[in-house]
């Protein structure tokens, strides 16, 4: 192998050890210790310069303490059920919502698609930040959803939705539409018309040609889109802090506070491993699907 | 010619209304002259008054800038080699691990990756500044630059670099006259990208930031946690403001491009 | 291809023990992973030929030629060119230029910087390359296309910028990958007698792959016909369709009936092959010694047989038969005649004359008569 190629790779990976795998071992490492009113704090810490001893003696005191402990506390695994909870109901939400959209757009005029594609992409490239914040004025007491539905005289009463997890899925459906629309679309978009004239040819009506063919062939955009709502709603933590009250348990909101009040550490980074370790399987469930997409491409 | 039916009608008139309104509202209170928020209290620019006054803002953006243009440029070139060795590198020792290592960032959970990296940061004794945010930027967004190289170069003809070789070129030379060139839209979008997402970030900014590193996500999210402001509502304004006016510019370049092409390739068929 | 006869010396290099091969393969194993793209491999080929590698598509053809170009290093074996072993010279530093099968135009250069690619990375003086971008513009007759994109040309035009620009550094060696099979019937037989035309004016040694039997036949002076990584047959067009070594290269070039039997008898020169019970034995030339008794096919062309209402005396072969089905061309007529046998014979008339041919039709007894010398025994 000559030099130039080993630079090639060597450059990008020694970076991606460095700076991404290293900080999980970390994590895994300082999960594994305990807390301690220290800095930092947790205990023990790896005194590398100290010969075999010390190593052995710090291998020695690791142990699974922390890890016993979230299963004590129900804060902590009623937090992972609520956040499963409420990134399920809120991919199936941005599904029934973000399908219509993106097969409007497949079946929109030629010169329209173009257009409407660059509608969809605009409020991805718009801060996260402001597009959740811009709910925080119309989902308010005195937000603008209320003032109209008072003003039409639907309620008489202000409604509370700010601060409900009610808030946290109009959050999480709006900022991640594009998500769920974008592979939908890519599918829909590479359906081909004469598929369906040919079921209406041997005897479908229209309905029964939409879940006979293209139900079906929209399935593989379907899932990405639903792993792509999905695996990062779970982990979610802008939303539910700026649009959820203090009833909303998601395990990305206990994490931050953990870390930044508590100061717990060791607690942190197991709450961060656990959470890792249920995002394995639909991350890799997503792999899968993208890999057979990408073979059907072909 | 085909037309909108009633229903695909309906379904992008609620659906874009959806994705639009909040913004527009937001747009529009910026320009409230009232103490309260979500009256309407006549037409003023004084939020922008206040918010050009206000310099606490003014350094945030400057180290959100600082921040973006470093970070976007390093992962720019580090996204595009791991692109370059996924696509063309072969085999060698440990491709699983290292292409497991550029698509895991795109799925994870940022205050994982914010965590993690703060601990590392704090296990090698790195003060927390704008050098770390650029070093963390730069990971998670390399991984975004690589899958938007590498999506251009599965699609390259790969003789195109055979007959560079073919016609004298070093390797390196091939790349630099011929793949980069033609890979350059690829390059440039994924550069803005990761640009964007370093503007963007606010979770994993706020775990490796120190105090003298405040950038303007941060800075926003503290003022929004105390409820709605006008000021915000300005400074949304002006974010949204430039983000539209660089999608149009890019979006009618993009067309300008495919016309003239479509074009050109009607005439060498006549000729 | 033939030569005119008043020309007397014959291009054939091959046939000359003092002349040295361009190219030499010995022994060439090529290997990817369990599968064998090349086995064993003999193969020269000389100065100035125009030499067409024919076969179907995984034959190893294209492997071959990129070992020529060097961006596949052989398994075993040595490639020389003019007489140096070339396995470990890079593509960069070989004097041997492709033109691809996709053309691979840089998109981003004008037609006049994709020729002078390759020369402005030559040790060519700045001030000579562009006269003779100029001369390659002249000879492949692009002279008002210069500043175009390759997206703002058309096929055939871009074909000759791949060409000219793969001509610019005046390689000792061509390799050409499917040259004209991005282009339509028609242009592809004009661009052909074109390609023979630059290959004689700049004198290159050309090596063309091509699955195209006709093209093969048309543009080369000696064509090898490979399958499974190995050659099947080497030869001059003529001889390649006259004399097929073997039923696999006489199936692939051509139409060609095939009948098989059993040598039945030999006598001065020719033989006798039983096909079927009760039918007379075809007379044919002996392949070589010792067939008797053995398993051959006899191959015929189509247009070798006569269709006639009576046994043709002059010719040493007649059958009887019935016409199954006409296919009228135009110029030709085929037949399709089930013999009494069984098996199934196609004949080929030409239409000299019009409507001179109407007299057969479907159901018609006729008699299909042919010389001894108009067929082969094949022993493989």
């Amino acid at each position: 192998m000559n030099l130039r190629r080993f630079s090639l790779i060597g450059v990008p990976y020694l970076w991606l050890v460095l700076f991404f795998l290293a900080p999980f071992l970390i994590v895994l490492k300082i999960s594994l210790s305990d807390y301690a009113v220290s800095i930092p704090p947790y205990t023990p810490t790896l005194d590398v310069f100290g010969g075999w001893a010390s190593i052995s003696d710090f291998f020695s005191k690791l142990d699974f303490d922390t890890f016993k402990f979230l299963t004590t506390d129900d804060l902590y695994w009623k937090a992972y059920l609520s956040s499963l909870q409420i990134a399920v109901v809120a991919t199936l939400i941005t599904l029934s919502v973000g399908f219509p959209i993106a097969y409007g757009m497949a079946r929109a005029p030629e010169e329209w698609r173009a257009t409407l594609m660059m509608l969809v992409i605009l409020p991805f490239w718009t801060s996260f930040l402001i597009r959740v914040y811009s709910w925080m004025g119309i989902l308010g007491k005195e937000g603008f959803l209320n003032g109209a539905l008072l003003w039409l005289g639907i309620i008489d009463d202000p409604l509370t939705i700010l601060n409900t997890n009610v808030a946290v899925y109009i959050g999480i459906v709006y900022t991640y539409l594009p998500f769920m629309i974008l592979p939908i679309y890519a599918t829909l978009d590479k359906l081909d018309v004469s598929l369906l004239e040919a079921a209406e040819d041997l005897g479908c009506t229209r309905t029964s040609a939409f879940w006979l063919v293209t139900a079906p062939m929209s399935r593989p955009g379907i899932i990405a889109g639903c792993f792509l709502v999905f695996i990062p709603a779970l982990g979610e933590f802008v939303i539910p802090s700026l649009l959820g009250g203090s009833g909303t348990l998601m395990i990305g909101k206990v994490l931050w506070e953990e870390f930044s009040s508590n100061r717990d550490w060791p607690v942190a980074s197991a709450v961060a491993i656990i959470l890792l370790l249920i995002l394995i399987i639909p991350i890799i469930l997503f792999q899968k699907n993208q890999e057979r997409q990408a073979e059907a491409d072909q | 010619m085909r037309r909108f039916s009633w229903f695909n009608a309906t379904s992008l008139t609620l659906g874009f209304a959806f994705l639009y309104i909040p913004m527009i509202l937001l747009v529009i209170y910026s320009f409230n002259g009232g103490r309260n928020v979500a009256v309407w209290g006549g037409f003023s620019t004084k939020w922008y008054g206040e918010l050009v006054k206000n310099e606490a803002f003014l350094d945030a953006a400057l180290v959100t800038l600082k921040v973006g243009l470093m970070s976007s440029t390093l992962a720019t070139i580090l996204g595009t080699m791991a692109a370059y060795v996924l696509v063309r590198g072969g085999k060698f020792y440990g491709r699983t691990l290292f292409s497991g290592a550029i698509y895991a960032p795109l799925v994870m959970p940022e205050v994982i990756t914010g965590l993690s990296l703060l601990l590392l940061f704090i296990a090698v004794g790195l003060d927390r500044s704008v050098t770390t945010i650029v070093l963390a930027h730069t990971t998670f967004s390399m991984c975004y630059v690589s899958v938007v190289v590498s999506s251009r170069l599965v699609s390259f003809d790969q003789s195109l670099e055979e007959a560079a070789l073919d016609l004298g070129c070093t390797p390196f030379d091939a790349f630099k006259s011929v793949t980069l060139p033609i890979i350059a839209p690829a390059v440039i979008s994924g550069w803005l990208l990761a640009f964007t997402l370093s503007l963007d970030d606010l979770v994993i900014a706020s775990f490796v930031s120190g105090p003298s590193s405040t950038t303007l996500p941060i800075k926003i999210w503290s003022a929004v946690r105390l409820g709605v402001s006008p000021e915000i509502n300005a400074l949304s304004t002006i974010m949204i403001g430039i983000v539209t006016v660089g999608v149009l510019i890019a979006a009618f370049m993009n067309k300008r491009a495919v016309v003239q092409r479509q074009k050109d390739e009607q005439k060498a068929a006549a000729a | 291809m033939a030569q005119p006869a008043k020309n007397q010396t014959v291009f054939a290099p091959w046939l000359d023990d003092s002349q040295k091969p361009l190219i030499e393969f010995s022994n060439v194993t090529k290997r990817f992973g369990d599968f064998t793209a090349i086995d064993h491999l003999n193969l020269s080929i000389y100065e100035k030929e125009f030499f067409a590698l024919l076969g179907p598509s995984g034959c190893g053809k294209t492997t071959l030629m990129r070992m020529l170009a060097g961006f596949e290093t052989p398994s075993d074996g040595t490639i020389r060119l003019g007489g140096e072993d070339i396995a470990a010279v890079p593509p960069n530093k070989r004097p041997v230029n492709m033109m691809f099968q996709s053309y691979a135009l840089f998109p981003h250069l004008s037609v006049w910087d994709n020729i002078a690619f390759g020369l402005r990375r030559s040790t060519m003086p700045k001030d000579q390359i562009g006269a003779r971008v100029e001369e390659m513009l002249r000879l492949t007759r692009l002279e008002k296309f210069a500043r175009r994109k390759p997206h703002q040309i058309s096929g055939g035009q871009r074909q000759r910028v791949a060409l000219a620009r793969s001509l610019a550094k005046a390689p000792k060696l061509l390799l050409l990958d499917e040259p004209l099979g991005a282009l339509d019937k028609k242009l592809r037989t004009e661009t052909q007698f074109e390609l023979m035309d630059i290959q004689e004016k700049t004198g290159t040694t050309f090596v063309i792959v091509t699955h195209d039997q006709e093209e093969a036949m048309t543009v080369a002076s000696r064509v090898a016909v490979m399958d499974h990584g190995q050659l099947i047959q080497v030869a001059t067009p003529a001889d390649i369709y006259e004399y097929p070594n073997s039923v696999y290269v006489a199936d692939f070039i051509g139409d060609v009936n095939l009948i098989e039997g059993t040598v039945t008898a030999v006598n001065e020169g020719t033989c006798e092959v039983s096909y079927a019970e009760g039918a007379a034995p075809i007379k044919a030339a002996t392949p070589e010694s010792g067939v008797l008794g053995t398993k051959v096919a006899f191959a015929i062309r189509p247009e070798k047989i006569v269709v006639g209402t009576e046994p043709d005396p002059t010719r040493a072969n007649a059958v009887k038969g019935k016409i199954e089905d006409i296919g009228y061309l135009g110029n030709i007529s085929t037949y399709h005649v089930r013999l009494d046998s069984g098996q199934l014979i196609s004949a080929q008339m030409t239409n000299s004359r019009r409507l001179a041919r109407r007299d057969f039709t479907w159901e018609d007894e006729v008699w299909l008569s042919w010389t001894d010398t108009a067929g082969l025994v094949l022993t493989r």
